[in-house]
């Protein structure tokens, strides 16, 4: 029976209606560029420059957009994976250090075995990449089950020590003995590396990949049993114990799911556009792949159009900070105010305001 | 004649496309107990909230004392003399009585002590002020929500279904209260659909249906049945009455179940046993809050015991304490939970798939896929033949009307076909005819040969029903009595404890 110091609610809508959603990332975006817009003014920059070299370029530009292509693969991957948890309410926020130990896992092949020959390394080293995310994955998902711990906290705990162990990999044991003593592993030999798909562009078999990913989870999520007994742990979890679903089970697919596609990605990045294991192949993308998830509506398309924007947006970005003289600092802004105009628009599209003057009652 | 307390004139209100009031008018005259009669869905409580504020009116006038009345929220509703007791209260159990009271009330705890005291001598509503609320019965809490309630010195005063959460004998008090409120010159709306009752105290009854008044009668001046008529537009489906069936197989049996849960609020189970037969409807009455919510989850599997421990229950003569819900239902159990959203139902989901939830086991999945075709076929089955009021298979679960979800909950679990059926508050918010028909159901079943537990807070709806009754209390049990051989006050006197006696005492929950 509180009140609102204001009188403005957010009431809830009879249905929400498929248009608006669709229409909410296009509202996020326009409401982000206006506000941008206004921020290049006020710092003296060109916005037609900004807005051309942030949003056109990489699009037109076919060297810009094959980059774009190459980013959105491990987004896609990652993010695709971390929806099928989200969905369940299991939140893992630890894709980094399984994207990590992705990378470790694939780059072990070409590191002991740096001999070897044959089409199927590269193959072999994304599937030991997924399992190498999906293992790291196992320790929030046990102590979750078992002990009740966060696995929002574990799964984060978890990446600082991914990072860790890669860091001592690379000044130890894995460093590369004719590298000048810097941290990183021999380059891989050709076998070890994804092949091209477009000749001239970095772009490789993983983005394929990626996109067979996103139909796996598609399915997953909309037509198999297990994709709705998920569904239902995260929109109801006292419905899942009344049907008889198991929690622990939904926890452990949910995390180890997330952790095979980080994994996997962690081995396409190292195995792709870096040919060796090096610190810069934890660049944050377990973390922008939470984003990514969420700005798609953790719906397996909507992550494809999601992830297609962020890598876009970073491209731009760059492109921007070389052409227009834009500090990195601005389009980083840009790409949260760009977060935070669709979580107000999803939340319109749910939700309606109403505003209630103190002295009207009879319509 | 002087004006009358409250008049509602042509008062409307649609939510969407539904109108869930239309062209109400209604006078309360001061110093009357006057009732709001209807079934669920007629429209009752969107009234109340219009009349409190809660919701604002899409058309229509409110007079109060003759003039017109603005009220945008409750605050405002309290300034002008209007209180309210919900059904589901809303008090802190971790407080004391005085200082919930002083979370709404503005005074010091000393003097508010001493005004609940003066209040309780006055009105007949004696409690401890110093008292926690979760050792308060809920009896108890009751008055302390009326007591709240009273402090703001209110004219009139509305009541939703005050009597649902109360055992007989604590009824009668409420009554003797709400007289003695009406001679110190308070009216009060009386929301209900118990006919007996409203006949009892209420000096002028409006009936509602389908949102629009469709008569106001003084309700000593009818028989139940006309009121029922009245309120449901044609005659009460007859009961068919059951008749006993020879006892057969034991399909459910607990034995010397003892159970100490982790919450401190949570009630104890101590040393249960009891059996239900094939072709018997077993009732469990109590007052809520007796262990009921515990000894719930225990049988339908949502919680588990440790296994040396899975003896302690049996179905169709496994051992499955140690079993999760999921292993108990592939044995042939069903079970409708109390709450139908979040738990028996998934609100943000369409029917269709909440059909899936319990009744995939009817080759809804295969190959671990959904089979949309099926899944749309059996929900439409649920929704034509448990009369569903829904739009069809693709409406979201919560977007139904309380009592129509559990139409569709209580359908999708008969059609599973159990061999045993676990039903907690079966009619709750259901409306008569319907409640009827989900009564008739459970009966037809039962002479099928299925075996029956039911957990009800109508104390009528198990004389109904059962073939014997057993009284949960403080987390133990009661000996089970045969329905022929034993009477509403006998199971009154089991809920309070026998050792207060029969005199209006009242229960504590926890003592």
């Amino acid at each position: 029976m509180t009140e609102l110091p204001f009188r403005l609610r957010l009431i809830r809508r009879d249905g929400a209606s498929r248009r608006a959603a669709l229409l909410a990332p296009l509202a996020a975006l326009l409401a982000a560029g206006l506000v941008n817009f206004l921020l290049y003014i006020a710092m003296g920059k060109d916005p037609a420059a900004v807005f051309y070299a942030m949003l056109v370029e990489p699009f037109v530009s076919w060297s810009s957009f094959s980059e774009v292509l190459l980013k959105l693969t491990p987004l896609l991957l990652i993010a695709e994976g971390l929806a099928v948890g989200f969905r369940a309410k299991v939140i893992n926020i630890g894709a980094e250090g399984q994207f990590i130990l992705g990378a470790i896992f694939a780059a072990s092949i070409p590191v002991w075995f740096p001999e070897a020959t044959g089409g199927w390394i590269w193959a072999l080293m994304l599937l030991l990449g997924g399992i190498g995310g999906a293992l790291w994955a196992t320790v929030p998902a046990f102590w979750r089950v078992r002990l009740n711990a966060s696995e929002i906290l574990v799964t984060l705990m978890m990446s600082l020590i991914a990072a860790q162990l890669l860091n001592y990999l690379l000044v130890g044991p894995w460093k590369d003995p004719m590298g000048f003593n810097f941290p990183q592993s021999v380059m891989f030999q050709n076998d070890a590396i994804l092949p091209t798909l477009i000749p001239g562009t970095r772009v490789n078999v993983a983005l394929i990949l990626a996109f067979v990913w996103a139909g796996l989870i598609y399915l997953y999520m909309q037509k198999s049993f297990q994709g709705y007994q998920l569904l239902v742990g995260g929109l109801a979890p006292h419905a899942t114990a009344y049907a008889g679903f198991s929690e622990g089970r939904a926890v452990w697919l949910s995390l180890l799911i997330g952790g095979f596609a980080a994994g996997l990605a962690g081995a396409a990045e190292v195995a792709g556009p870096l040919g060796q294991l090096q610190r810069s192949v934890s660049s944050g993308y377990g973390y922008t792949a939470i984003i990514v998830a969420y700005l798609g509506g953790l719906h397996p398309i909507g992550i494809i159009f999601s992830s297609l924007l962020i890598a876009a947006l970073n491209i731009g970005g760059d492109n921007a900070m070389v052409s227009a003289d834009l500090p990195k600092a601005a389009v980083e802004v840009f790409q949260g105010s760009l977060l935070v105009f669709y979580l107000a628009a999803i939340t319109l599209v749910r939700f309606r305001i109403q505003w209630r003057p103190p002295q009207e009652v009879r319509a | 004649m002087p004006s009358p307390l409250l008049t509602l004139r042509g008062l409307g209100k649609s939510y969407g496309s539904v109108r869930a009031n239309h062209a109400i008018d209604l006078e309360v005259a001061e110093g009357s107990i006057h009732a709001i009669l209807g079934e669920n869905g007629a429209g009752k409580s969107t009234l109340m909230k219009l009349i409190y504020g809660v919701e604002t009116p899409d058309a229509g006038e409110i007079l109060w004392r003759g003039a017109p009345l603005r009220v945008t929220s409750p605050a405002e509703a309290r300034r002008a003399g209007i209180g309210m007791v919900f059904q589901h209260f809303s008090l802190f159990d971790t407080l004391t009585v005085v200082e919930n009271i002083s979370l709404v009330v503005p005074g010091t705890k000393a003097d508010l002590g001493q005004r609940i005291r003066t209040l309780g001598q006055t009105f007949g509503l004696d409690v401890d002020p110093q008292a926690y609320v979760h050792a308060l019965s809920v009896g108890e809490r009751q008055r302390v929500e009326i007591i709240r309630c009273l402090m703001t010195d209110p004219r009139l005063l509305i009541l939703d279904e005050p009597t649902s959460v109360l055992p007989p004998q604590s009824v009668e008090r409420l009554f003797q209260t709400l007289q003695r409120l009406k001679e110190g010159g308070v009216s009060i709306l009386f929301i209900s659909h118990k006919l007996d009752e409203v006949r009892a105290i209420c000096d002028r009854a409006t009936i509602l249906r389908a949102g629009t008044v469709v008569d106001n009668v003084d309700p000593r001046g009818h028989d139940a049945h006309a009121l029922a008529r009245m309120m449901i537009g044609h005659a009460m489906p007859e009961m068919a009455h059951a008749r006993s069936l020879a006892p057969g197989e034991v399909l459910l049996q607990v034995d010397r179940l003892n159970h100490r849960p982790d919450d401190p609020f949570a009630m104890a189970l101590a040393d249960m046993s009891f059996e239900v037969r094939t072709g018997e409807v077993l009732g469990l009455a109590g007052v809520s809050g007796n262990g009921q919510a515990e000894l719930t989850r225990l049988i339908s599997g949502e919680w588990t015991l440790p296994r040396a421990d899975a003896e302690r229950v049996r179905m169709m003569g496994r051992p499955v304490g140690d079993r999760g819900a999921a292993d108990r239902r592939e044995l042939g159990f069903a079970f409708v939970p109390e709450e139908r959203l979040g738990r028996g139902a998934v609100p943000d989901m369409s029917l269709a798939d909440n059909s899936l939830l319990t009744a995939h086991r009817l080759g809804l999945v295969r190959n671990g896929l959904i089979d949309r075709t099926r899944e749309a076929a059996f929900t439409r089955r649920c929704i034509e033949e448990f009369d569903v009021r829904a739009p069809g298979p693709e409406a979201e679960a919560g977007a139904l009307s309380g009592g129509n979800l559990q139409k569709f909950i209580v359908g999708r679990e008969l059609m599973l076909a159990p061999r045993l059926l676990f039903v907690a508050q079966p009619t709750w918010g259901v409306d008569i005819g319907a409640a009827t028909a989900i009564r008739r159901r459970l009966v037809e079943l039962r002479n099928q040969g299925c075996a029956i537990f039911v957990i009800s807070e109508e104390i009528e709806e198990l004389f109904e029903i059962c073939d014997r009754v057993m009284v949960i209390r403080e987390g133990r049990l009661s000996p089970s009595l045969r329905i022929a051989e034993t009477d509403v006050q006998e199971v009154g006197r089991y809920m309070v404890g026998t050792r207060e006696g029969t005199g209006g005492g009242d229960e504590r929950a926890h003592s």
